[in-house]
């Protein structure tokens, strides 16, 4: 193991956080919060001041690393700036305990968007711009900024093929461009572009202040508003232009490249983006049969069932209406899509379309095999026959995720103060990265009753969730460790 | 420059490695997945799978966009193939491609227009040639000529047994007794720009500046024998010991080949001259070697299919006083190690097809600028420019070389004034507005290349 080049890695990332955390405390000098400029200020020296130790450190590191490195790197990378983007809250006393600060704040960065925040309006609002900010950031990757902005020769760019692969959503990642660092670029610009179309939306009928966290919200698929009701008590016009920009931003950002590219056609016959399309209309339609009867008009109905619609199936968690209430069928629709999760390559979390979609085809397929054992039959998506290697890795990993799945569950489920369908949908809902899940930790309601076990385990969901596993559980495997391995 | 590898057999890999370092973008191509997998993880490239010879496969790979391809799959037809339809894709793309078998190899080159063909490389032809030039030029390993034809760059090694071992530069007048300037050194791998204070150490390979009329002195105070091969046994018969054997025996000089195998013997003799002597036998039977002559041969060239076969026929020369053995090694790994036997020159056929085609490459990025003429040395990793000093540099002009501060990695190699008068510069020289300056430069991938004289200046 080449600890030295994890530690350049992380002084690096750090260093990078420690820029961003000095953005926070112009909100803070135009509401003339002492308090919370000095916690920032603070924060950021202490996340500069690792970053200088850790870079004194690796200072000779060697340049050869290999995937087990890269992993190790992505996970700790994201404990680190974690632990340090939870200081400001601690340090201005607004989420005074730091188990629940840590908890914000990784559901920040892993755009999850589930609180403990009881009254979120009574937040100072350099508090709530650093939350979601943070789902900004964590929505393409911190690691994916770094690639982008590391100078094209400096002793370490290239080799980072391990990192992007680690941190990128999706069972498979290829770059846009031959250049890594041109590719994390493009990706960041693109993201940029559609956030700032995203904001000059939302301004005409929001604060500027209001559009920029919405704004940062939905681009991160993160979910946290900055009203205790998230979006219900903003206007129509807002809502929906948020379910556009929640469903926008569930896509794999190739297509994006692609469309760049004048290539509508290939975008047009994507076949996860077809998949991801179909279930949100289907989903939204069935749900809005569902419950039109609570509403006034079918209006009204369609508008809530598409903005919950998307807001799950994007892994988002911005909610206009308490779907605790609905009818069990609407429920039952949201809990699949919450599994489902948005397109590989995109900004948000669950399972992925690209991974049901194999795993669908590769059930219908192997129960031809059982009629007809000689066939041979190959897995194609977008007309590419899919490597056997990918269809087992994709067989593993849904095995995987529901082992954490339950095993989390049980252990939430220690806490005997909440209801099974809290226990299993609050680890639902982090694992997938979405936010809101049902009963008590519903829309309307918050983690903040936990007890700090579940707490503990949420967070290691959350960031599973966000990493797809394999960095995360890396780093509890002794094997990682060992000298010879 | 974005560039396209199709197969990624050693060479194309070890192209890709370069070519990324060098900060081109590059695309590869390959029907095996697990090939360009583990490629994709030691290098920056964006990778397609599939024929390269196919429409779709090239288009994945973005061919309209590239502006460079090169073939180097194992097959000849491929490569073909693969270059005609990228040139059908994009008319302007370079080509080049990889011909291994003779026959194609004339034919491509005589119809390159109608491949589509910007370069054909042939690596067993480069390995003869260079062979044939150790002959020929002995002592060096490579002469190249500038526009002023009295000035040359010539590469040498420092081997166990030369004069120049553990000799710093600033001494190097009181060792070889005449004007020369050591422009670049090759250690390791690595190309530097050396000072007065650097010490040559035993396998660097050294890029000298001289005039032609001090070539032999320098040979002469070096203790190279320079006497004129006559008689050469190559060991082998493949495809590089056809082509040096045809070469050879256009300068004159009498050649033996050995080779097993009774059929290819044939071939040779059909396709050879008919005073090319062809013996049929084990060339490392030493016997056999005895008889035909090796004890009064002046070079040995080892050419067999097997590294440790070519090895222990070399050591059987170095044994018999062959005054000249030249040794071809297949893997580059394996070169390294020989460095320390006693077997002659080594010369490995792949890193000289990977060499000629990233100087093509590297030509076409010079082509914009300046420079009279661009020249590459040293592996690719370093270039000699000429520049000619105009009037916008009178300030730098009339001041000795000495007081002028050059950036790193930079020399001025050699100067010459009018059509007759050239010299290898020191420390008073000074320039004047007119002259034709020889600019040697590290290969820098974080700058762009040399374009104006001005840009050597600190």
């Amino acid at each position: 193991m080449n600890y030295k080049i994890i530690a350049r890695f992380i002084s690096m990332i750090l260093a990078i956080e420690a820029g961003f955390l000095c953005l926070p405390i112009v909100w803070a000098i135009i509401d003339k919060e002492l308090q919370v400029i000095v916690s920032f200020l603070i924060s950021a020296a202490a996340a500069g001041l690792l970053a200088f130790v850790l870079w004194l450190v690796s200072r000779n590191a060697s340049r050869t690393y290999f995937a087990k490195e890269g992993m190790v790197c992505v996970g700790l990378s994201w404990i680190a700036i974690s632990l340090c983007g939870a200081l400001p809250f601690v340090l201005s006393g607004q989420i005074p305990n730091f188990l629940n600060a840590l908890f914000e704040i990784v559901s920040g960065f892993t755009t999850t968007g589930a609180s403990i925040l009881t009254a979120v309006e009574g937040m100072s609002r350099a508090i709530l711009f650093w939350r979601s900010f943070s789902h900004w950031l964590g929505g393409m990757g911190v690691l994916v900024f770094l690639l982008a902005i590391i100078p094209n020769n400096s002793r370490d760019s290239g080799l980072s093929m391990h990192l992007m692969r680690a941190e990128s959503p999706g069972p498979s990642v290829s770059k846009l461009v031959p250049k890594m660092r041109q590719s994390a670029m493009i990706l960041y610009l693109i993201y940029m572009a559609l956030t700032v179309l995203d904001i000059i939306f939302l301004v005409f009928d929001m604060s500027f202040f209001e559009a920029v966290c919405t704004a940062f919200g939905t681009a991160g698929t993160g979910g946290f508003g900055i009203r205790n009701d998230s979006l219900a008590s903003h206007s129509p016009y807002v809502q929906i232009v948020t379910t556009v920009f929640m469903t926008l931003f569930g896509i794999n950002f190739a297509c994006y490249y692609l469309l760049l590219m004048r290539k509508i056609k290939n975008v047009l016959k994507d076949e996860e983006l077809r998949f991801y399309i179909l279930f949100i209309l289907i989903s939204a339609g069935v749900i809005a049969v569902n419950i039109h009867s609570l509403y006034d008009s079918w209006g009204e109905a369609i508008r809530h069932s598409s903005f919950q619609v998307a807001s799950v199936m994007t892994t988002t968690g911005f909610a206009t209406a308490d779907f605790n209430l609905w009818p069990t069928l609407s429920k039952c629709i949201l809990l699949a899509l919450m599994v489902i999760g948005s397109c590989a390559g995109s900004t948000g979390g669950g399972f992925k379309c690209f991974r049901i979609l194999l795993i669908a085809k590769t059930a219908k397929r192997n129960l031809q095999q059982i009629l007809h054992p000689q066939r041979i039959k190959l897995i194609r998506i977008n007309g590419q026959v899919v490597d056997e290697k990918i269809i087992a890795g994709t067989g593993a990993y849904l095995g995987i995720y529901c082992f954490i799945l339950l095993i989390s569950t049980v252990l939430v489920g220690i806490d005997g103060g909440q209801s099974v369908l809290t226990s299993f949908t609050s680890v639902i809902a982090c694992l997938n990265n979405i936010g809101p899940g049902l009963d008590a930790v519903g829309p309307t309601g918050n983690y903040a009753a936990l007890a700090p076990l579940s707490k503990v385990v949420l967070i290691f969901d959350m960031l599973a969730g966000r990493l797809e596993i394999y960095p995360v559980l890396l780093l509890f495997s002794i094997n990682t460790w060992r000298r010879k391995s | 420059m974005r560039i396209t590898v199709a197969g990624c057999g050693k060479v194309g890999s070890a192209l890709a490695k370069q070519l990324t370092n060098d900060n081109h973008d590059v695309t590869l191509i390959d029907t095996d997945p697990a090939v360009l997998n583990s490629l994709q993880e030691r290098t920056d490239v964006m990778t397609a799978v599939g024929n390269c010879a196919s429409m779709s496969v090239l288009r994945e790979a973005r061919i309209e966009n590239c502006e460079t391809l090169v073939a180097a799959t194992g097959s000849d037809v491929i490569n073909l193939l693969c270059c005609a339809t990228a040139r059908h894709l994009n008319p302007g793309i370079h080509t080049i491609a990889r011909i291994r078998d003779p026959d194609y190899a004339a034919q491509a080159r005589a119809m390159r227009q109608s491949f589509g063909l910007s370069l054909v490389v042939t690596p067993e032809r480069l390995a003869a040639e260079e062979i044939h030039n150790l002959i020929k030029y002995p002592g060096f390993l490579k002469r190249q000529t500038l526009i002023k034809s009295n000035l040359k760059i010539v590469e040498l090694q420092v081997d166990a047994k030369s004069p120049l071992r553990d000799v710093p530069l600033n001494s190097l007048y009181s060792t070889v007794k005449c004007q020369v300037l050591v422009c670049a050194v090759l250690r390791d791998g690595q190309a530097t720009v050396p000072d007065g204070n650097f010490i040559l150490k035993t396998g660097d390979r050294l890029f000298v500046t001289a005039q032609s009329e001090n070539l032999s002195m320098l040979l002469k105070n070096l203790g190279v024998i320079t006497h004129k091969a006559k008689k050469v046994i190559l060991a082998g018969g493949g495809r590089i010991a056809f082509y040096l054997a045809e070469k050879l025996h256009a300068s004159g000089i009498s050649v033996t080949i050995i080779e097993t195998n009774p059929e290819t013997c044939t071939t040779l003799a059909s396709l050879l001259p008919p005073d090319v002597n062809i013996v049929c036998g084990d060339a490392s039977d030493m016997d056999l070697l005895e008889n035909e002559g090796l004890p009064d041969s002046d070079t040995l060239v080892t050419l067999t299919g097997f590294d440790e076969q070519n090895m222990v026929i070399s050591l059987y020369g170095n044994n018999c006083g062959i005054p000249q053995i030249i040794t071809k090694i297949s893997r580059e790994e394996n070169s390294r190690l020989m460095s320390t036997l006693p077997i002659g020159s080594v010369i490995v056929p792949r890193s000289l097809c990977c060499n000629d085609i990233i100087t093509y490459i590297h030509d076409m990025d010079n082509r914009s600028g300046d420079a009279k003429a661009v020249h590459t040395i040293a592996d690719g990793q370093a270039d000699a420019y000429e520049f000619s000093v105009g009037p916008e540099l009178q300030h730098r002009c009339k001041i000795p070389l000495k007081n002028l501060k050059l950036k790193p990695n930079i020399r001025i190699a050699a100067l010459s004034r009018g059509s007759s008068y050239a010299v290898i510069p020191y420390g008073d020289t000074e320039l004047e507005v007119g002259d034709t300056l020889v600019i040697v430069s590290i290969h820098n991938p974080d700058d762009s290349n040399l374009k104006q004289l001005n840009d050597i200046f600190a």
